[in-house]
């Protein structure tokens, strides 16, 4: 899932700065279950917002809505009656969803709630990890199921560099080395021989925003335009 | 002879090569690398010019190597894979190259976090097995990694670096099987202090025959003091320091002990003449280059050899 973390709450409200009247829209997929921006986050910040306001002298209107998910104009539809009413949306999705919002109402102000951090694992309740950067060119077939672009800090191809320190990586002791990992793995499964050949320079296509079309499937002529 | 430096010549003739490391100023100005470039002109076949080492900004390696080549002496020019894409490698190895730069040392760079600048973005466009690719194949099929012709090609030396002592030790000669089929020319190993571990490597090269068809250099790096090796032991990755040469360090007299460290350095550099596989050695004297005339003279590498 995409994972994000809740923006510290001076800079939301400098954001939200001169603003009156301002709707939370929360969302129910990815950032919820990450517990950064679903419905109960939305009331927690929607809380703070007011508590804040009313202490400054200077209270604004706050209401809060979370849809299923805000990269999906299906569930945007249900916001299409109510942003009418505010001088500004505040999204607590991650940047898609942000981007998604400010492109449906483009005359009315999307601000972000959150910063957008990774895609990652569940370790427990709370507890992130980043596992993928979206390279658009997957290697995790011949690097034991662990990427090598995302866990190397220097996102080496062909590791491990010298400075694999004991297991781990030399920026943080507590880091273990993408690379060791992958030599164990590989060791363990009787196949080191994905890592013997070169890998080549990557195609680096995440340089450019990309879309995808699934075989069978099509830009719909009236949303292309 | 693939780019006609003075250290491929010493290396094809069969000489025991000696190399030195000369690291740029924080600043401008050409007198600190001239003098610097002083004690080692005459001491050392080529003169590893460090890019932006343990990520702190000094001058570009390539201007230094340039100084370093108006005093007399040959560079090899380090290029990192921290700093800049595949576009900004390519020129710049064709502007050193056209400025007579022959060497390279292609390294992938200490992660920026160790620097000054530690928010910077680390490039890592290509790696360090894939820059002495892209090297050689601009060198020897005359194109740029992208596939179009290079007028003029540069031709390089390709070095690289290679740590024998980092985990998992039983890769690190596969890891070496690797940047030689990526095309590497000569290899200048990590600082070298667990002799018994080197001596299991370069054993494993010579057993898988690479050490045929690579020239490796054996890196060595006096002790200063005792403190410096108890740093080195505990704070830098993947270096291997054995309690027996902290001992020793911590034997001799306090005034004796860099000194003591010369004498380590030299043993070692003795030990490597006769080590089949090795090649030369790669001294690294970290901002000690004033003792380099003095360590040369001890460990019996004088005078170079001069071949036309």
């Amino acid at each position: 899932m995409i994972v994000a973390k809740r923006k510290p709450f001076d800079e939301i409200r400098q954001l939200l700065k001169g603003y009156k009247k301002v709707l939370n829209v929360g969302c129910g997929t990815c950032v919820a279950v990450c517990l950064a921006g679903g419905e109960k986050e939305v009331s927690v910040l929607n809380a703070e917002l007011d508590m804040a306001g009313k202490l400054d002298n200077n209270p604004i209107e706050i209401a809060g809505i979370t849809i299923e998910r805000q990269c999906d104009r299906e569930y945007l539809e249900a916001l299409d009656s109510k942003v009418g009413n505010y001088e500004v949306l505040l999204s607590m999705a991650c940047g898609a969803g942000v981007q998604f919002l400010a492109e449906r109402y483009p005359q009315i102000p999307v601000l972000p709630a959150v910063d957008t951090t990774f895609i990652g694992v569940n370790q427990a309740v709370g507890w992130y990890e980043e596992r993928c950067r979206s390279c658009s060119s997957c290697v995790l077939g011949h690097t034991g199921g662990i990427c090598p672009v995302t866990m190397c800090a220097k996102g080496l191809y062909n590791g491990p560099c010298g400075g694999t320190n004991k297991g781990s990586c030399e920026i943080d002791a507590n880091q273990p080395c993408a690379w060791y990992m992958i030599y164990e793995r590989l060791k363990g499964q009787g196949r080191l021989d994905c890592i013997l050949e070169i890998t080549p320079p990557n195609d680096w296509q995440n340089q450019i925003p990309r879309t995808v079309i699934q075989p069978g499937y099509s830009k719909p002529e009236a949303i292309a335009k | 002879m693939k780019s006609g430096s003075n250290l491929e010549k010493i290396l094809k003739a069969g000489h025991f090569a000696f190399t030195g490391e000369l690291g740029p100023p924080r600043g401008t100005g050409a007198e600190e690398v001239r003098h610097k470039a002083s004690f080692l002109k005459g001491m050392v076949d080529s003169v590893n010019i460090t890019d932006n080492q343990t990520a702190v900004v000094r001058m570009s390696s390539w201007a230094a190597s340039l100084i370093v080549l108006q005093e007399g002496l040959e560079p090899n020019y380090q290029m990192v894979c921290r700093d800049r894409n595949r576009l900004a490698m390519q020129s710049d190895i064709l502007g050193a190259y056209t400025l007579g730069i022959r060497n390279m040392l292609c390294l992938s760079g200490d992660h920026q976090k160790f620097g000054d600048h530690p928010q910077a973005k680390g490039v890592f466009d290509v790696d360090s097995m894939q820059l002495i690719g892209m090297v050689k194949k601009m060198r020897d099929e005359g194109k740029f990694l992208g596939g179009a012709e290079i007028l003029n090609p540069p031709h390089i030396f390709i070095g690289a670096a290679s740590n024998p002592f980092a985990d998992p030790f039983e890769w690190r000669v596969h890891r070496l099987a690797k940047k030689i089929a990526s095309g590497v020319d000569f290899i200048q190993t990590q600082c070298i202090y667990n002799m018994e571990k080197f001596r299991a490597f370069i054993k494993q090269a010579n057993e898988m025959g690479l050490t045929e068809k690579v020239y490796i250099l054996a890196g060595v790096t006096p002790m200063k003091s005792v403190g410096m090796a108890k740093y080195m032991k505990s704070k830098v990755p993947g270096m291997d320091v054995p309690d027996e040469i902290i001992k020793r360090l911590q034997g001799v007299d306090k005034t004796k002990v860099a000194d003591e460290g010369i004498k380590i350095a030299c043993e070692q550099i003795e030990e490597f003449k006769g080590m089949k596989g090795v090649a030369g050695v790669h001294l690294m004297a970290i901002e000690w280059e004033h003792k380099v005339p003095e360590i040369a003279e001890r460990a019996k590498v004088l005078p170079r050899p001069v071949i036309d």
